[in-house]
């Protein structure tokens, strides 16, 4: 799109602030398309005369101002938008502004700052009206600023399904009437969890997709902690925001451990932890302390809290095991599920207490929902394992083989049959 | 902006159940629409019969095609509708969700402004 060394810069004011310039154009022109193509137009104007006239003091500004008049040009050129757009020919900033004046001209003149409407845009690409593909597409597209391609690569997804995806939730916030606006505190609660949600799932996608390839998931993880820091920025004291955004940077510490040479996944108990990223390590650790003091613990703070003493043990074995229990038992009663009281279980084996441990990963083989489920076999041999009860551990592994076909899952379940029957 | 809300539910005639079953449920649309009236947003309001009361309509080789029965033949059919006035959707789902609160399945539909 751009070249030259004003290309580079124009293309880190729009990684940095996409978000923030598509929230101010969406508040000010009431639509989505029109704060895009309006957007679109300024970027062009700024590749023609930033590498002559100089990048200007505050570029997100600039463009942010000059797409709003690239907006009143369009409206005024286009008499099928008049109608639609009447209001905003009535801004009281521009109204009577003439026409035909090149927008960037005048801009120099109003070294404006633009008003933090992220909040909106947030909870807007999550309202629940929206299915989860769209709320997920549209996040990445308007708040993150990724092109359509890029989230197509990201999901595996055609590109043009992914562009009628998009073309889709926009024209259904306009259609539908979704307004733009942050939740009442009434509903608050229950919006924020869907926001939640869609950023949890695009960390997800990244950091445990199996199709695509490594950068692209990358990609999603730097993106979805992006976009919990710009909620966790925008909501200091909800302790959900910033559990989330702890327990992504927690997990993505460890991502440069968690694979060998050959791609395959190595378990937490085998990773070199001088691998980890410390820094990560740090401020996930930090963002749990505020969490703490916040002194409520949501699904996410919990899941953060997990993580931190994971992240901060000197090894497996050393982990404080009593107290990851203990948090998994306050999860099991936010967030109940099956797979929460697997680890449970395995905690509570690791803990010492490895009959305890066995009977209740027993329990869940025994029920309805997990029967077919590979991992709680695996486990299973896994406890049997660390126990020295080689063939019953043996026998687990042979069962959790015969329930996954996954080849990866495959390989990693081969080479703990191979180490118990050495 | 204007939203319909479309109830919908079990395919049966409302009009032949015993009157003890009825009253409540039309206490409870009674005191919705009064709802929607004192707060300015109602603009019209309908229950339907049955879909085997319905005749659907088609064009068949420039011919119109009567055929008896509704559009999609299906268990849950249209059981009537609030046009309503909102801002927005939040409000308009508002209404919807305190309406399938005793009607139990409400699609709320944006209605295209034709001015």
């Amino acid at each position: 799109m751009v070249n030259g060394a004003g290309g580079v810069i124009i293309e880190d004011v729009v990684r940095e602030h996409h978000g923030r310039m598509m929230a101010a154009l969406i508040k000010r022109l009431g639509d989505f398309d029109l704060a895009e193509e309006s957007l679109q137009d300024a970027l062009e104007t700024a590749i023609e005369r930033w590498p002559f006239e100089g990048v200007p003091e505050n570029p997100a500004g600039w463009l942010v101002t000059v797409a709003r008049r690239r907006a009143i040009d369009r409206i005024r050129r286009d008499q099928s938008r008049r109608s639609k757009y009447e209001q905003i020919l009535h801004d009281p900033v521009l109204h009577g502004e003439p026409a035909g004046v090149d927008p960037a001209d005048v801009v120099s003149e109003i070294p404006e700052s633009i008003p933090d409407e992220r909040l909106r845009l947030i909870f807007t690409c999550c309202h629940p009206s929206l299915n989860l593909h769209a709320q997920v597409a549209l996040a990445l597209r308007t708040l993150c600023g990724l092109t359509t391609r890029e989230i197509a690569r990201a999901f595996v997804v055609p590109e043009p399904t992914m562009a009628q995806r998009i073309t889709r939730a926009k024209r259904k916030i306009s259609g539908a009437g979704i307004p733009f606006v942050v939740p009442g505190t009434e509903e608050l609660e229950e919006r924020l969890d869907g926001v939640l949600r869609v950023i949890y799932l695009v960390f997800n996608e990244g950091h445990t997709a199996t199709e695509g390839d490594d950068l692209v998931r990358q990609q999603l993880c730097d993106e979805a902690i992006r976009l919990g820091r710009m909620l966790a920025e925008l909501m200091p004291d909800e302790p959900e925001a910033l559990g989330l955004l702890a327990l992504m940077l927690l997990n993505d510490a460890r991502t440069s451990a968690r694979l060998d040479a050959d791609g395959e996944s190595i378990p937490l108990d085998e990773q070199d932890r001088n691998l980890w990223d410390q820094a990560k390590i740090a401020e996930g650790v930090m963002l749990m302390r505020r969490v703490l003091r916040l002194g409520q613990m949501g699904q996410y703070g919990l899941q953060g809290a997990i993580a931190a003493l994971h992240a901060e043990a000197e090894s497996y074995e050393l982990t404080d095991w009593a107290q990851i229990v203990r948090l998994y038992g306050f999860l099991m009663q936010v967030a109940p599920s099956p797979i929460v009281e697997l680890n449970r279980a395995i905690a509570i084996a690791q803990s010492g207490d490895a009959t305890a441990g066995l009977a209740l990963i027993d329990d869940l083989i025994a029920g309805e929902e997990l029967r077919d489920y590979y991992l709680l076999d695996a486990a299973r041999g896994d406890l049997l394992r660390r126990s020295g009860r080689a063939d019953e551990a043996r026998q687990s592994f042979q069962r959790a083989m015969e329930k996954t076909h996954n080849q990866a899952a495959q390989r990693f379940i081969q080479r703990r049959i191979r180490e118990v029957t050495g | 902006m204007r939203y319909m809300l479309v109830i919908y539910g079990n395919d049966e005639d409302w009009t032949q159940r015993p009157a003890e079953e009825l009253a409540p449920v039309i206490a409870e649309h009674e005191s919705f629409g009064e709802a929607l009236r004192n707060a300015g947003k109602l603009v019209a309001s309908e229950a339907l019969y049955p879909s085997s009361t319905a005749t659907t309509v088609r064009m068949k080789d420039g011919e119109p095609l009567l055929t008896d029965g509704p559009y999609l033949e299906s268990k849950e059919q249209i059981g009537g509708f609030y046009l309503i006035e909102a801002a927005d959707l939040d409000e308009a789902l508002e209404w919807g969700k305190r309406l399938a609160s005793f009607e139990d399945t409400v699609s709320v539909w944006p209605v295209i402004n034709m001015e």
